[in-house]
């Protein structure tokens, strides 16, 4: 399990489309799963539904987790999806 | 003619009739077939509504929209997001319904969780919800029949939904306005990667009696107007017509040194001059608190009004002229001699002067509002020197008051003289050096000039506004202010007519003061690049 913490910079914090952008990202791992913990609320990446209701607001801190075979590669490809969008 | 204030969320400005979206009546909660087969049907829309999605996103992106692509992306994925599902299902299983109805039950419960979200640009994620469960909806049951636009519309509704925007004939969509919405929704950011004028939030006001009834809708003020009188109608095209680089500078940048200013009536009216791009009050006419009451209005009234136009206008100036009744402008509480010839009677300063109580308190009040903001007085009808020196006397003496009350004021109020008399003309200099501004007249001068009466409709071949003497007297007034060292501006309605402007830009004018209405237009000109060297012809 590899893992990172961000704080949100993005004036409009995890919006939908970043969002969407992230849940279609982390569908794209078959045996790997990304979460989003914000606060004592974890929740998969890939459901944006939840996601959406985590309010995820600019200056909040957030920690993305991935777990499973490709998880080297997801904890990257996450590491430069936050950077760039977030 | 009806003026509604929203909010704009997306540029331009348009005009042409309304025409309301028609929304469907909700689904009724029959009982679904059975529970095995509404599921499948409910698993069959959500892959169909997800298709569609897709193919919107595709075809935005195609077409440079990657905004709008992204949002439909997102909503492809709500459409089939477990959490949705799971949420519908079991609304299915409890009240053995069509899936329909569940979707209906469903989607109202989720969008409710985000609108009670503090943050606003989530709190707009309702309407994605929403969004996505009509197309599901439309899906199970067929869909709400197309909505046709008539011809070119401005389409009204109580909320449009960016699935309803989307499927629209985009040829045949000037505007939108709608009672709801906000500038984080989809809808809006749609429609301005669309190009789509928007106006949303204007509540209430925005009813279907106006169905098929004339708008001008401005995206960038948030107005609309119903049923607009020709004028507005010319107004709004020439804003239409502007290069879109020029329409989207808020701020106007290159327009020399020339101020335009508005005249206004009402401390109401100070909020239609910051709207319409207007860069201070050129002209407050304090009678429009005489005339409405049928008594003077007190100190305290005074006060409250030009304080209020003061506040409105923050740092910009608000010139408010004293009294000017007498002539045409007449009113029941101050006894008025109608005389031979009330156009060269006891009005303007001369009312004032005569009255030392009632512009002693209007000076009161004018002083203890420049505490909160940037006034300027302008006394009205001055034909001699001793006229306004008088005027400065009583302005020293009220200051003295308010300083021994211990009453807040701006002791450098700036003292302007207008310039409506032939005497005043001929004096320009001198008065100039006496005051710290002046204001040409031109409806007053003109009739002056021309010893032409403006109100009698016999003479109106007599009555040209723009005669050589009158163009001579402004030409007068112009040098003798620069002379003196002070600025001086119009503010008659000749200052509106835009094909006056290379004239007025010629003579080194420095304000010009219009209704509200005109200021657009006369920036546009102004922007359009009216040069001092197109008027040759006028002298």
């Amino acid at each position: 399990m590899k893992q990172f913490t961000y704080i949100v910079q993005s004036p409009h914090g995890l919006h939908a489309r970043p969002a969407g952008l992230l849940a279609k990202q982390a569908k794209t791992y078959t045996d790997t799963v990304i979460t989003l913990t914000k606060g004592n609320k974890t929740v998969k990446a890939s459901q944006l539904l939840r996601v959406l209701n985590l309010e995820i607001q600019c200056g909040d801190t957030i920690t993305v987790t991935a777990e499973g075979a490709e998880e080297d590669t997801a904890w990257n490809d996450m590491q430069a999806f936050f950077l760039l969008n977030l | 003619m009806i003026l509604l204030q929203g909010n704009g969320v997306s540029k331009g400005a348009v005009c042409g009739p309304l025409q309301f979206y028609p929304r469907q009546a909700a689904a009724a909660p029959d009982a679904g077939a059975d529970l095995a087969a509404e599921q499948a049907r409910l698993t069959w829309a959500q892959e169909q509504t997800a298709e569609q999605l897709e193919g919107l996103a595709a075809a935005c992106r195609a077409n440079g929209e990657e905004e709008a692509a992204l949002l439909l992306e997102a909503q492809a994925l709500l459409a089939t997001d477990e959490d949705v599902a799971s949420a519908i299902l079991a609304a299915l299983e409890e009240s053995h319904c069509s899936a329909a109805y569940a979707v209906q039950q469903a989607g109202r419960r989720l969008a409710a969780r985000f609108a009670s979200m503090s943050d606003p640009y989530l709190r707009a994620r309702a309407a994605d919800l929403e969004d996505v469960t009509r197309r599901l909806l439309d899906n199970l049951t067929g869909g709400p029949p197309p909505v046709f636009l008539r011809e070119p519309v401005i389409l009204a509704a109580d909320d449009l939904a960016p699935s309803e925007l989307l499927r629209l004939e985009r040829g045949k969509l000037l505007g939108l306005a709608t009672c709801g919405g906000s500038g984080y929704g989809h809808t809006a950011i749609l429609a301005r990667s669309m190009g789509i004028p928007f106006v949303c939030g204007l509540g209430r006001a925005l009813t279907p009696d106006c169905e098929g009834q004339t708008a001008c809708l401005d995206g960038e003020t948030g107005r609309i107007l119903i049923d607009p009188d020709a004028r507005t109608v010319q107004a709004f095209e020439f804003k239409r017509n502007a290069p879109p680089e020029a329409s989207s500078q808020q701020e106007p940048q290159n327009l020399g040194s020339l101020k335009v200013y508005c005249n206004i009536s009402t401390p109401d009216e100070a909020a239609a001059v910051l709207a319409c791009g207007g860069q201070g009050v050129g002209l407050f006419r304090s009678e429009g608190l005489f005339l409405s009451a049928d008594r003077c209005p007190t100190e305290e009234e005074q006060f409250s009004a030009y304080r209020a136009v003061a506040e409105a206008m923050g740092g910009r100036p608000a010139v408010i002229r004293t009294l000017d009744l007498g002539g045409d402008k007449r009113m029941g509480s101050l006894p008025s001699e109608r005389g031979q010839n009330p156009a060269l009677g006891l009005r303007g300063i001369r009312l004032s002067l005569e009255r030392p109580e009632l512009l002693r308190t209007q000076l009161r009040a004018l002083y203890r509002a420049s505490a909160y903001g940037k006034i300027a007085i302008l006394f009205p009808m001055i034909a001699s020197m001793w006229e306004l020196e008088e005027c400065q006397r009583r302005c020293r003496s009220v200051m003295a008051e308010l300083t021994a009350e211990g009453l807040p004021f701006d002791p450098e109020v700036r003292l302007g003289v207008m310039l409506e008399t032939p005497a005043s003309i001929l004096l320009a200099e001198e008065l100039a050096r006496r005051a710290d501004f002046c204001s040409v007249g031109t409806n007053d001068l003109t009739q002056y000039l021309l010893a032409c009466d403006r109100q009698n409709g016999d003479l109106a071949r007599y009555f040209d506004p723009k005669h050589p003497a009158l163009l001579r007297a402004l030409e007068l007034a112009a040098d003798a202010a620069h002379r003196a060292g002070v600025p001086i501006g119009v503010c008659g309605e000749l200052g509106a007519d835009p094909t006056m402007l290379p004239f007025f830009l010629k003579l080194g004018m420095d304000a010009l003061s219009v209704p509200p209405q005109a200021v657009g237009p006369l920036l546009a000109a102004l922007r359009g690049g009216s040069k001092a060297t197109e008027c040759e012809s006028f002298l």
